[in-house]
């Protein structure tokens, strides 16, 4: 930076000093503790088609209520193109008929159709068959990392596989190894990588290979150096050039976008990706996973998971399977009930509170913190805004989050829009600064989503009258084909020359020009379907509402279905043609 | 949303608006030194005039009376406004100024957080337009004994007549700037006088405030150094006052900290600050010097607040994220 634009940053004159903020980190308690395997819960709950509306997580369940399943067994396959199997966390009887009175972790998933499985019998896990990652292609890497349900582990729970794909399509240099974890509380990764680096080095390399990435670029913090070295010491040894930056502690450093620009000074608008600036970003935990489906052919049942909190007398980072009731849990780690005021599955800042009664890790639950009143007291009744421009300065994104609250309190969204709200990543760093106690990441994430669900509505307006028009095209060259058929037919029946083998010939005598002419129409097909296949990853890596993402996906059925009638025409012309 | 939040140094707008009132302190205690107890009658009579006409608007409004009167708004209005009137001014235009302030700038405008105006120097204004003699008279800044308790409590109640009120007041430098003859008084920058020893105190809360981070640096420095530059200027053009005359006389130094820094009525933008302080800095030399008024930081400031939504719109423009053309998708 040079003086005068250190200067001119002082004066606030032209972009702004770091932003984020420093809270407390209270990672103290956990971060030496390294990671315990939690014993094999009595049962698990997972939530089916969650009312997240995000189209990974929809899935059709494979068994019956009293089904036997093997821990790793597939229970629930794939619905779409987008979305992830489920695979049982333990081996036991699978029980639907209680499915009502569960909810997973998530939000308004309190109708979401679950399922408990009560461990019964063997528990070795069923694997799949190791890869070796060094022969293995990309589509093999990709199709396994799909098959063991893979999703990202940092927060929003994206499938890897559909990120590795479009990052390999798009062709991208660098692999992040998002180490950051900057949020309070959180030590999962840190834990992990002080006694795991290695699996999450050969991760990345498994990662980086396929993708096609050139280089590593791992950020971590500067409160976590032990990590920082053993990253450093697995790294050293890999094949490809590999780097390690330390940032300064300050939240929320890693936010991906404001991790990739950090790091490797690239800045991407709100409409842009990651792939976009030609970057993979992946959290440690998630290399791991990827690492133990193509090394060990383990399927994502496991997580490792921060139990935090001061009404824990015994807190740690804990291996345990996905849908391990937090109840129990949190009870190995010492929870007292009397002290616990507040359960919040993930951080402090961007994490959701829920019931001790209903909540089970989920394969996003990074952290579960068992909160005394005076550890996250409630703050007091929001208060108006006063202005004082506090929030400004702690926005990762550079936004004025006072400015933006002006219009999302009375839901005018286009200017909030024309005020940078899509840039916001709902980290709420604003909400912990504020004097007034607003609800301003709260009110900035239903405003996004009200813009999503308008832009749906307009996209799926439009894709109607697009398909009408092409139904209207289509009839009216239909009909002056006929037409054109009968006027020939006409024609031949004036003509009075007698019906010759030559006329019956007439179809195969242009056989050459047809098969060019379907051969052409052949890659056409093909290209759309490409074209839709990459459209429909962007929309969902996007979170697009899931009408927009229905849509795509029938466009893309569509395109299919025309690339198989293209191939079966050209097979059948390829056939005859010789015979002519 | 945030289940953590910030706990020092701020913790909430109540605790902000206690700070703000505490740092007045300083500021206050010089003016009582110099112009006697009824600068503490002001003060008191503020607090109690706004809190009163803040409880009666908010119930009017059916609003709940509790959380807003202690969020300790209307006693900061109340503080400031009673430490801008001149000593010993009678409750009936204090209350006056307080129905200006809080039900007129404050609620009509939708309550804390929606003022356009700065609601004590509305109140100010409208008490200086609306009652100039009162508002002129001055007492000699002859130090605390100024006037009995008799005085004190018949001008409280607005008893005293005008030849008494006379007796006891004087001009200040800043009228003596309006008269001819007023040049030997504008000549010396004495930074002993009462003026300058005052705003030396409303300083030393300021700073407090800078250090605590509760004001924007960006908006006093501005003024202030506009200031500095004009008064230089204007001194050599028209010999208006010195540069330290102007900055250590009136209300300057106390509406660069206290007044101009009210984050509500202020650009929230940082380049819109730099504007806005520079604009009340011009504004307040141009009235000073050519103006009606003797002082002139309630016109300025109000002018400025009119323009501050403006300078937000202007300086902030529309965000990079929303202009730029979304990426091709090919």
């Amino acid at each position: 930076m040079s003086t005068l634009e250190r200067l001119q940053r002082w004066l606030g004159l032209g972009g702004s000093c770091a932003p984020g903020i420093r809270p407390d980190t209270r990672k103290a308690r956990t971060r030496d503790l390294g990671i315990q395997r939690a014993p094999l819960p009595p049962q698990v709950s997972l939530a089916l088609n969650d009312n997240s509306h995000k189209p990974w997580a929809e899935t059709l369940l494979e068994v019956n209520d009293g089904d036997w399943v093997r821990a790793g067994q597939r229970i629930a396959r794939p619905v779409g193109h987008l979305a992830l199997p489920m695979h049982a966390p333990i081996s036991g009887r699978v029980n639907l008929t209680g499915a009502a009175a569960i909810t997973s972790t998530r939000e308004h998933a309190s109708d979401a159709p679950g399922i408990v499985i009560v461990a019964e019998g063997c528990q070795q896990i069923l694997t799949m068959r190791p890869l070796a990652a060094d022969h293995a292609s990309p589509e093999q890497i990709f199709e396994r990392i799909a098959e063991a349900g893979i999703a990202g582990m940092g927060g929003a729970g994206f499938p890897a596989a559909l990120k590795a794909r479009a990052a390999h399509r798009a062709g991208i240099d660098t692999l992040v190894i998002n180490a950051a974890e900057c949020e309070p509380y959180i030590t999962a990764d840190d834990a992990l990588l002080r006694h795991d680096a290695e699996r999450v080095v050969s991760g990345a390399l498994i990662l980086a290979r396929a993708t096609g990435a050139t280089r590593i670029v791992a950020g971590i913090e500067d409160d976590k150096p032990e990590a920082a070295e053993a990253l450093s010491a697995a790294l050293a040894t890999s094949s490809l050039p590999a780097d390690v930056v330390i940032i300064p502690t300050r939240y929320p450093s890693g936010g991906e976008r404001q991790l990739i620009d950090r790091l490797l000074a690239r800045r991407m608008t709100p409409q842009q990706l990651p792939v976009d600036a030609g970057v993979l970003c992946h959290n440690p935990a998630t290399l791991a996973a990827i690492h133990d489906a193509v090394i060990r052919g383990l399927p994502a049942i496991t997580r490792i998971v921060t139990l935090a909190g001061q009404a824990l007398s015994a807190p740690g980072n804990v291996e345990a399977r996905v849908g391990t009731p937090a109840a129990t849990l949190l009870a190995d780690a010492g929870l007292d009930t009397s002290r616990l005021a507040k359960l919040i599955d993930g951080g402090p800042l961007m994490g959701h509170q829920r019931s001790l009664a209903s909540a089970a890790t989920t394969p996003t639950t990074h952290c579960l913190i068992a909160a005394t009143e005076q550890e996250l007291p409630s703050p007091p009744p929001p208060s108006p805004c006063i202005r004082c421009n506090d929030c400004v300065p702690a926005c990762p994104a550079g936004l004025a989050p006072q400015q933006l609250w002006w219009h999302t309190r009375v839901e005018d969204d286009a200017r909030a829009k024309a005020h940078g709200l899509l840039a916001c990543i709902e980290c709420g760093a604003c909400d912990y600064v504020c004097p007034s106690h607003l609800p301003l990441a709260a009110s900035f994430s239903d405003a996004k989503r009200r813009l999503r669900v308008a832009d749906a509505e307009r996209a799926r307006a439009d894709q109607a009258r697009a398909r009408f028009d092409a139904r209207k095209e289509r009839m009216q060259r239909e009909h002056d084909e006929r037409e054109a058929r009968r006027q020939a037919r006409k024609a031949a029946l004036r003509r009075p020359a007698p019906k010759t083998p030559a006329d019956d010939h007439a179809p195969t005598s242009s056989a050459p020009a047809d098969l060019r002419s379907l051969r052409i129409a052949q890659a056409a097909a093909k290209a759309a379907l490409r074209k839709a296949e990459k459209a429909l990853e962007r929309a969902a890596q996007q979170q697009q509402p899931s009408e927009v993402l229905a849509d795509l996906e029938s466009q893309q059925s569509t395109a299919r279905e025309h690339l198989e009638a293209a191939n079966a025409q050209l097979d059948a012309a390829r056939q005859e043609a010789p015979t002519s | 949303m945030s289940y953590l939040h910030q706990t020092a140094p701020i913790a909430s707008s109540a605790r902000v608006m206690r700070s703000v009132s505490l740092a007045c302190l300083p500021g206050i205690a010089a003016q009582t030194w110099y112009f006697g107890a009824g600068v503490i009658t002001n003060v008191l009579t503020g607090i109690l005039c706004c809190c009163l006409v803040e409880a009666l608007m908010l119930a009017a409004r059916s609003r709940p009376l509790r959380p807003t009167l202690a969020d300790g708004s209307a006693m900061l209005t109340g503080i400031l406004l009673g430490a801008a009137l001149p000593a010993g001014t009678s409750v009936w235009l204090i209350l006056i100024g307080a129905v200006a302030a809080i039900a007129v700038a404050k609620h009509l405008y939708g309550g804390l957080g929606h003022n356009i105006f700065n609601p004590a120097m509305v109140g100010y204004a409208m008490l200086l337009v609306s009652f100039p003699v009162p508002m002129s008279l001055w007492p000699d800044a002859t130090g605390f004994g100024a006037g009995d308790v008799q005085n004190l409590w018949q001008g409280w109640l607005g008893q005293l007549d005008a030849s008494t009120l006379d007796a006891v007041s004087g001009a200040t430098p800043l009228d003596a700037l309006r008269q001819p003859a007023g040049a030997s008084v504008i000549g010396d920058a004495n930074l002993s006088s009462p003026w300058a020893i005052i705003s030396l105190a409303w300083l030393a809360g300021g700073l407090v405030l800078l250090a605590q981070r509760l004001i924007d640096w960006r908006l006093p420095l501005a003024m202030l150094s506009t200031m500095a530059v004009l008064a230089a200027l204007l001194n050599q053009v028209s010999g208006t006052g010195s540069v330290a005359f102007h900055l250590f006389n009136g209300a300057t130094i106390m509406g660069a900290f206290f007044i101009i820094t009210d984050p509500v009525s202020a650009p929230g933008h940082r380049r819109a600050r730099w504007v806005f302080g520079a604009a009340i800095g011009v504004l307040v030399m141009l009235i000073r010097g050519y103006g009606g008024y003797p002082d002139a930081i309630a016109f300025a400031v109000l002018l400025m607040n009119l323009s501050a939504p403006l300078l937000d719109q202007l300086c902030s423009g529309t965000h990079r994220s929303a202009t730029d053309a979304p990426r091709g998708n090919s």
